[in-house]
């Protein structure tokens, strides 16, 4: 049996080997029709072909848009783009290279180590790919290389547009700033637009460039060049224009802007200031700010450490990613809260002996000798910390939170601006599931008068003044229109609390600013069209040790700028028809009634009267002072600015 | 039970089997993606992240899988020769139901770690299937019309999944390997006589069949077929790669641009040119001599395998190197004859040397098995 299973399988096999070398005689025919036709393609029609390559001329550019400008409410242009000019350098047309870059230093000032740069780009790159050797040069530096274009053959000046903000330090925060694309850009994108690829190409880094970057980006055109056999674009066919990006019109009042980020001057500080019945952001100020165009242009090692080490950490933007223990103002939502629960109404008072006890514990109010019996103007005016502490145990963590909540606290604003910070609202729920640990008395105690484990952004906190001014539960808003289509939001709709509670409230704010002996009583407005109600606040940093409070209270001026207190404050204008609510938060700037009011007074007055704050509305006593501060601040000059961008303002 | 079981004792075993490796093939293979690599260096400008460097390291990645196959039995292969071929029909299946829709064509499986391109998988499955099948059929078998009509059905049913998808090129090649490892099993000759005659027939038919109700191509396949036929018919449009490549191609001359300076590469009129239409970047940079050296890397490479073939005594192994070895020259001729304007545009890689992780890992493994074949062979004594 086995045998015959042999000789089957052998006479088998020779039949796979026959059919094998057959196979393999059709195969080499086959082969052998592909290198006669590779031979007769490549050397008898070689010639032909070459003729053909030269002649194989038509190719398709991409013509990136114009990307989409910026502007601020009434028409002012915060980024724009602006014509430069570059100087490009071929190998092949060229020839010697460093021969012809050592001329063109004589041309416009380079560096040797700029030079050396190029020269390994050219290198690397293929012969008739051109390569920049300098970026943003002078007219000046420009016409200088066109008139040597006889000695320096191979170098060309090219145009091309860039982003230019001609506000510079005053929006960085909110518009931010474009860059050339970077691999990770690309790699965040699930089908990356062509036009990334082009080289040179821009696209938004931060801030609303990058929020709004598909809007303003736009289409790419395209065109059908003649190039010839090496690639030199000998002329145009045909181009199908882009579509350029549309562009914005920003809520923000780019004065107000200007006056607001001046005022700031160099504290670490920040401010905002919304309309109160449409949400608009008319400022949003971050101080200190950098200049935004040197990002464009390749920030320089040494500038971008010195923006990097400084410790008022210019780069952040305070007014939406900087989050503060509220202080006192956040006594605003304990009274809103307490009233709303009914424990209290606006005559029950409680009694301020300096301290309150509960559970074995004291807790101190900030005035060591107490304020006596307060009711709720008062306990706003005076700032009482026992009045809050008493009602906070009334109400419980849960409803203030809630009413929190409600008022825009603890919350994640949407708006086109980067890391916009969510705060911390804090409840039982919270803390159990943040620390695994249950809520306790003191944490009530704490969160009553803003501290502990409260956070909120001088963006919520003002959005927090908007809703109270106006009984409406506005949302903020930074973008008024795309492409010159009103981005119509609609109104409001009115807050679910009692208007009736949200006026007692509004008249403790009042209390404070406007009757002698309270807290805001010295930043005062007396012009009655403008009065101001407001709340102050200061937010400790740090917890006093025993042996602090047993050497007694230390001055805010005694300790090191990073230990001292935050300044806040939030107030709206004018009293009876609220049009504007500001937060600002003065980081480590001592007193919220002595730092941050005045602050909040001036851009009050400066939205409210359309110009220079009005001496007239100062209290008497204050104007000679103001009058040498107002006079002394850094503004811009809108009126040249103007005329010296208005020429490319619309390009 | 295999020949080779019987005599188990020639069989080299253990780490002894790395010396009876088909060493001038793997060294042949190497050659043939070391042009690869150039290439796609070249194309990319120089820029040796684009392309290049993925490309070597699935190729470090095929070469591993190759050599760790080699050292399993044959019979190993043989033995679950079925298994891959039902899992290959239904991964191709699956793909055909929620595949990844690439360039218009769902091809593409995701595994989530890797693109898997399942009509790849099945160019291998298909012939180890039918060697497997005509192992197991007694030779004296193999012209019997029933026994014919079986492995038909084996190749139909893959082909008619591959069409659905809509692959053609991958089509042709599964029905080419097929017939292959048919025709060296010792099918009659009549067989392929009456297949040939019916293909004739069948495009006279298809091609009647454009624009009426029951045309059986898609438009863009018909196309192609109209632009093969004259591509100076619409040269910026469907035309455009074969006329673009030709001139490639013919522009290289004896000794070709020199490397990295192919115009017709560098100024982007050569579409695909890192995948399909390689070929006319090597040819057009290196010239005929360049060209021609690839294409002799390429013959020595089946020369090799079946000098291997000829030597077996195991059918199974015999049929699947020889069908590997078909599979594999039909993907260069197809390919090179598409891009010498011989074949209409199909849209199959060059073999190695195109960019593309699962085509190249798919035939690693498979020169696997072809080396499997080659270290367990019977030898004399």
């Amino acid at each position: 049996m086995r045998r015959i299973v042999h000789r089957d399988r052998d006479e088998s096999t020779r039949k796979i080997t026959r059919r094998a070398l057959f196979m393999g005689g059709a195969m080499s025919a086959v082969v052998a029709v592909l290198g006669a036709r590779l031979r007769y393609m490549q050397v008898d029609e070689a010639d032909q072909y070459r003729t053909l390559a030269e002649e194989n001329r038509i190719s398709i550019r991409l013509i990136p848009p114009n990307r989409g400008q910026i502007f601020d409410r009434n028409g002012r242009l915060i980024a724009g783009n602006e014509q430069n000019y570059r100087v490009t350098i071929t190998r092949e047309d060229a020839g010697d290279v460093p021969e012809i870059l050592h001329r063109l230093q004589r041309v416009i000032p380079l560096t040797d180590a700029e030079l050396a740069r190029t020269a390994e780009e050219v290198r690397k790159r293929s012969a008739f790919v051109s390569v920049v050797v300098a970026d943003r040069i002078s007219w000046d530096e420009m016409s200088r290389v066109a008139v040597n274009a006889p000695s320096l053959p191979g170098v060309t000046p090219e145009v091309g547009l860039s982003r230019i903000y001609p506000l510079d330090t005053d929006f960085a925060h909110i518009v931010g700033y474009v860059g050339p694309v970077s691999e990770r850009d690309l790699a965040a994108q699930k089908n990356p637009d062509p036009l990334l690829q082009i080289p040179q190409f821009q696209i938004g880094k931060i801030g609303v460039e990058t929020w709004m970057e598909d809007e303003l980006r736009g289409q790419a055109g395209s065109k059908r060049i003649e190039v010839n056999a090496v690639g030199r674009v000998m002329r145009e066919l045909d181009r199908v224009e882009g579509q350029p990006g549309a562009d914005l019109h920003l809520t923000i009042d780019a004065e107000v802007q200007n006056f607001a980020q001046a005022r700031l001057g160099g504290e670490s500080a920040s401010v905002v200031a919304i309309d109160v019945n449409t949400g608009d952001i008319l400022a949003a100020a971050s101080a200190p700010s950098f200049d935004p165009n040197l990002f464009v242009r390749g920030i320089s090692y040494t500038d971008y450490a010195k923006l990097t080490e400084n410790d008022h950490r210019p780069l952040s933007n305070k007014a939406v990613q900087g989050t503060y223990p509220p202080g006192s103002t956040f006594k605003i939502i304990t009274a809103l809260a307490a009233l709303e629960a009914g424990v209290i109404d606006s005559e029950s008072t409680v009694y301020c002996p300096g301290y309150y006890e509960i559970g074995g514990r004291r807790f101190h109010c900030w005035s060591r000798w107490g304020h006596g019996h307060m009711n709720l103007d008062g306990a706003m005016g005076k700032s009482c910390d026992v009045y809050f502490y008493d009602v906070s145990q009334r109400v419980g963590i849960d409803k203030i939170a809630e009413m929190g909540r409600r008022m825009g606290l603890g919350q994640r604003h949407d708006l086109p601006m980067s890391a916009i910070a969510e705060g911390v609202m804090p409840d039982k729920d919270w803390k159990r599931r943040s620390y695994d640990q249950e809520w306790r008395i003191g944490d009530t105690i704490n969160a009553s008068i803003g501290q502990g484990y409260v956070l909120a952004s001088p963006l919520q906190l003002a959005l927090m003044t908007a809703r109270l001014a106006s009984g409406r539960a506005v949302t903020p808003r930074l973008v008024k229109s795309i492409g010159g289509v009103e981005d119509t939001p609609p109104e409001p709709p009115m807050m679910d609390v009692n208007p009736a509670l949200l006026r007692m409230v509004r008249h403790g704010m009042y209390t404070v600013s406007n009757k002698l002996g309270m807290t805001g009583y010295n930043s005062r407005i007396v012009d009655p069209a403008m009065t101001m109600a407001g709340k102050s606040g200061t937010s400790q940093v740090r917890n006093i040790s025993a042996a602090e409070r047993a050497r007694g209270v230390i001055g805010n001026d005694d300790l090191p700028w990073n230990r001292r207190d935050h300044a806040l404050f939030v107030g709206f204008a004018p009293y009876d028809a609220p049009k504007v609510a500001v937060a600002c938060v003065v980081e480590h700037g001592g007193g919220g009634s002595t730092v941050a009011a005045p602050i909040v007074r001036d851009l009050l007055l400066r939205i409210l009267t359309g110009k220079m704050p009005p001496l007239a509305a100062y209290p008497e006593s204050q104007r000679a002072r103001i009058q040498t501060a107002l006079s002394e601040m850094s503004l811009r000059d809108f009126s040249a600015l103007a005329s010296a961008t208005g020429v490319q303002g619309r390009a | 039970m295999s020949f080779l079981e019987y005599r188990i004792q020639t069989v080299p075993t253990g780490l002894r089997k790395a010396l009876y490796l088909n060493w001038p093939l793997v060294l042949l293979l190497t050659s043939v993606c070391a042009v690869g690599w150039l290439m796609l260096y070249s194309v990319a400008g120089g820029d040796i992240t684009v392309w290049a460097e993925p490309q070597m390291k699935r190729f470090v990645a095929g070469l591993s899988i190759m050599l760790v196959m080699a050292f399993i039995p044959i019979w190993f292969w043989r033995n679950i020769s079925g298994v891959i071929y039902l899992g290959a029909v239904g991964l191709l299946v699956a793909v055909d139901v929620m595949g990844h829709v690439g360039m218009g064509a769902q091809r593409w499986l995701n595994l989530g770690f890797i693109m898997l391109q399942p009509s790849e998988v099945m160019k291998i499955a298909l012939v180890m299937m039918l060697a497997a099948y005509y192992d197991w059929l007694p030779p004296n078998k193999v012209s019997h019309p029933l026994w014919v009509a079986v492995p038909l059905v084996l190749i139909l049913l893959p082909v008619f999944l591959v069409m659905v998808q809509p692959d053609l090129g991958t089509a042709i090649l599964l029905m080419g390997g097929g017939a292959v490892v048919m025709f060296c099993a010792g099918v009659s000759l009549w067989y392929f006589a009456v297949v040939l005659g019916a293909g004739v027939g069948l495009v006279t038919v298809v091609l009647a069949s454009r624009g009426k109700s029951w045309q059986l191509l898609r438009d863009y396949q018909f196309k192609r077929i109209d632009t093969f036929l004259d591509p100076s018919t619409d040269p910026l449009g469907a035309g455009y790669h074969i006329t673009q490549a030709k001139i490639a191609l013919g522009s290289g001359g004896w000794t070709g641009r020199g490397f990295m300076q192919g115009t017709q590469s560098r100024l982007n009129f050569l579409p695909e040119k890192h995948t399909d239409f390689i070929f006319t970047v090597i040819a057009e940079e290196l010239g005929f001599i360049g060209a021609c050296s690839l294409l002799i890397l390429y013959v020595l490479i089946i020369a090799f395998c079946i000098a291997s073939a000829v030597q077996m005594k195991d059918r199974f192994a015999a049929l699947v190197t020889l069908g590997i070895a078909a599979s594999f020259f039909f993907l260069f001729a197809v390919n090179m004859l598409m891009v010498m304007g011989l074949a209409p545009v199909v849209g199959v890689p060059l073999p190695l040397v195109s960019y593309g992780g699962s085509a190249m890992m798919v035939l690693l493994t498979a020169f696997g098995i072809v080396q499997s074949a080659h270290v367990h062979r019977a030898r004399d004594r």
